[in-house]
């Protein structure tokens, strides 16, 4: 053996030493990732649900879902999370950075104050949130509604606000990563810009729609996708906000993930529940390529 | 004065700093609540101002001694240790490997890695779950584990990283007749420690607020991570709000505590993996 590795060259010396060290994570990434993911693909086709063997049933699960109306729902709530959630945060957090961009007093220590919620543990914050919702005299909402003279709102508790109540600690997490991002794509734009455009005598609201909104475009982008693919896959917040983690009143607030965690992990229907996977990831898919097709056409 | 203007004569730059100050304050009101109420005693829950008038420690008695919070603590604090570790050994390896040697089906091997990033976990959680059943380890450490010991998200970071690692010195060890492993260890992971610092923060919060995959692999009480812990806790305790504000801020407070030890690692972490990543 030894003999065999001192007669090789330095480059196949490097091969044998790369094969060596990938061993194990290349192991790993297909019996743990690859492997899995053609498994899920098909178990989609299959009617299994733990207790008998599987019987390949071609494409039946996906007719299934089509004629579903709990998973048209269910679809619909997610791109409701993700059509209002997706363009308000990213307004609020432009918003908050171009100014805080301005602003030199305390910088560092105001984006923190921002960015905070971003780290800390959702499943606890979501409680925090559900506590402000509740009725008099224990939710702080409701109180300050109140004390200004207005009528008690029942926010989890009715079909059509729980879903926006959900959305509002959803989009306050996620606000000081997108802040982080954009202020750094704003430092990123070089001053002289800005100076030639000063020189020229050109007003601020046209500095930032000539100049700054155009160049932020890559950054734009970015955060356009990671924050639709946050809102596609929300989870841990409803759960936690809704009554038993199921997602009502009546399934109003229940997104996708939720719906495949309690087809495939409460009522073991593995087949149907690998079925919306798929559909969830084509659909992430499908949001991922857009963005790199985007960023390449310029 | 920085760009010419004097903070105390710009009434627009006042007006500016204000706003964006205030809403920074409205960002952490969850937060100010949430301790405040963990800190009032059973008759002052409904008391809704920010300073209880007779702070008491009783809750996080009462948590502690009798409920399984301590247990879930260590818990998540054990997984989340042993899963950072592994992840910056392995992916610092790979990274350094795709990045470093020149062999074939290198590119193939980077491509399959990269590629993962694009699975969702949400897929995977039905194999992983078969696995586990198969294997035993339902219900275990191991079990909450496995899915997380290398990812591609820090392999495809310390790649990048490596690039900074000038070639000329990897060679100039390998003359000195130093071991490849040696060189990985002595002479080029000393140099990416700022990336390693990113990486051990961000697996650790990772794994320290995971929610789905814990909530699926664990049955019993005891095998509980904090935030499945408290999802359960909180829905036993429905309406004694101080004591779910209690278990919030037990498991909020350590990622509060690593964010203000390492905010300026965070902050540079967040940019540099999200800007290029």
């Amino acid at each position: 053996m030894r003999a065999w590795y001192h007669a090789r060259t330095v480059g196949q010396k490097q091969a044998v030493w790369a094969w060596i060290f990938l061993a194990l994570p290349l192991f790993f990434f297909i019996a743990i990732r690859l492997f899995p993911t053609g498994y899920t693909t098909y178990v989609s086709l299959t009617d299994w649900n733990l207790l008998r063997p599987k019987n390949f049933i071609g494409a039946a699960n996906y007719l299934r879902l089509w004629n579903d109306p709990i998973f048209w729902q269910v679809f619909w709530n997610t791109f409701k999370y993700l059509l209002i959630g997706m363009p308000i945060s990213l307004v609020l957090s432009f918003l908050v950075a171009y100014y805080l961009d301005q602003v030199r007093f305390l910088q560092g220590t105001i984006r923190a104050l921002y960015f905070i919620p971003f780290l800390t543990t959702a499943a606890a914050m979501a409680w925090v949130w559900r506590w402000f919702y509740q009725p008099v005299p224990i939710g702080i909402f409701n109180l300050i509604l109140v004390d200004l003279g207005f009528s008690q709102q029942p926010f989890l508790r009715s079909t059509s606000q729980a879903l926006g109540s959900i959305l509002a600690p959803a989009i306050w997490a996620g606000l000081g990563f997108q802040v982080v991002i954009f202020l750094a794509g704003l430092r990123a734009i070089p001053e002289t810009y800005y100076e030639a455009a000063r020189i020229d005598g050109v007003g601020r609201w046209t500095i930032l729609k000539e100049i700054t909104l155009p160049l932020l475009r890559p950054t734009i982008l970015f955060l356009v996708v990671v924050s639709s693919i946050g809102f596609l896959r929300i989870f841990d917040k409803v759960y936690n906000m809704t009554v038993d983690g199921k997602g009502g009143p009546l399934n109003t607030t229940r997104p996708l993930v939720l719906n495949i965690y309690q087809l495939a992990f409460t009522d073991y229907r593995m087949g149907y529940a690998a079925a919306q996977t798929m559909v969830l990831f084509l659909v992430l898919l499908a949001v991922t390529v857009v963005q790199l097709r985007a960023l390449r056409t310029k | 004065m920085i760009f010419g203007f004097d903070p105390s004569r710009d009434p627009r730059k006042i007006l500016i700093w204000t706003l964006v100050a205030l809403g920074g304050l409205v960002m952490i009101m969850p937060f100010a609540f949430m301790i405040s109420t963990s800190l009032k005693g059973r008759g002052e829950v409904y008391d809704l101002r920010l300073v209880p008038l007779a702070p008491t420690l009783e809750n996080y008695t009462y948590l502690f001694r009798e409920t399984k919070f301590v247990r879930w603590f260590l818990n998540s604090f054990s997984i989340a240790s042993i899963s950072t570790i592994s992840v910056l050994f392995f992916d610092s390896l790979a990274g350094y490997v795709l990045c470093k040697y020149r062999f074939k089906g290198r590119q193939v091997v980077f491509v399959a890695i990269l590629s993962t990033l694009m699975i969702p976990t949400e897929m995977l959680v039905i194999p992983w779950y078969v696995m586990s059943k198969n294997m035993g380890w339902l219900d275990t450490y191991w079990g909450i584990m496995f899915p997380g010991m290398i990812t591609g998200f820090g392999v495809f970071l310390m790649k990048q990283f490596f690039e900074t690692v000038p070639d000329a010195l990897i060679d100039a060890a390998r003359i000195d007749g130093l071991g490849e492993f040696r060189i990985f260890w002595e002479v080029a992971l000393p140099l990416v420690t700022p990336a390693l610092s990113a990486l051990a923060i961000f697996t650790f919060l990772g794994s320290w607020t995971a929610f789905l995959w814990p909530l699926i692999v664990t049955n019993s009480s005891s095998n509980y991570t904090v935030p499945v812990g408290l999802a359960s806790f909180s829905g036993e305790f429905s309406t004694e709000w101080n004591m779910i504000m209690t278990g919030a801020a037990v498991a909020t407070i350590p990622t509060l505590v690593v964010f203000i030890l390492l905010q300026k690692y965070i902050i540079r972490g967040v940019i540099l993996s999200g800007v290029k990543g």
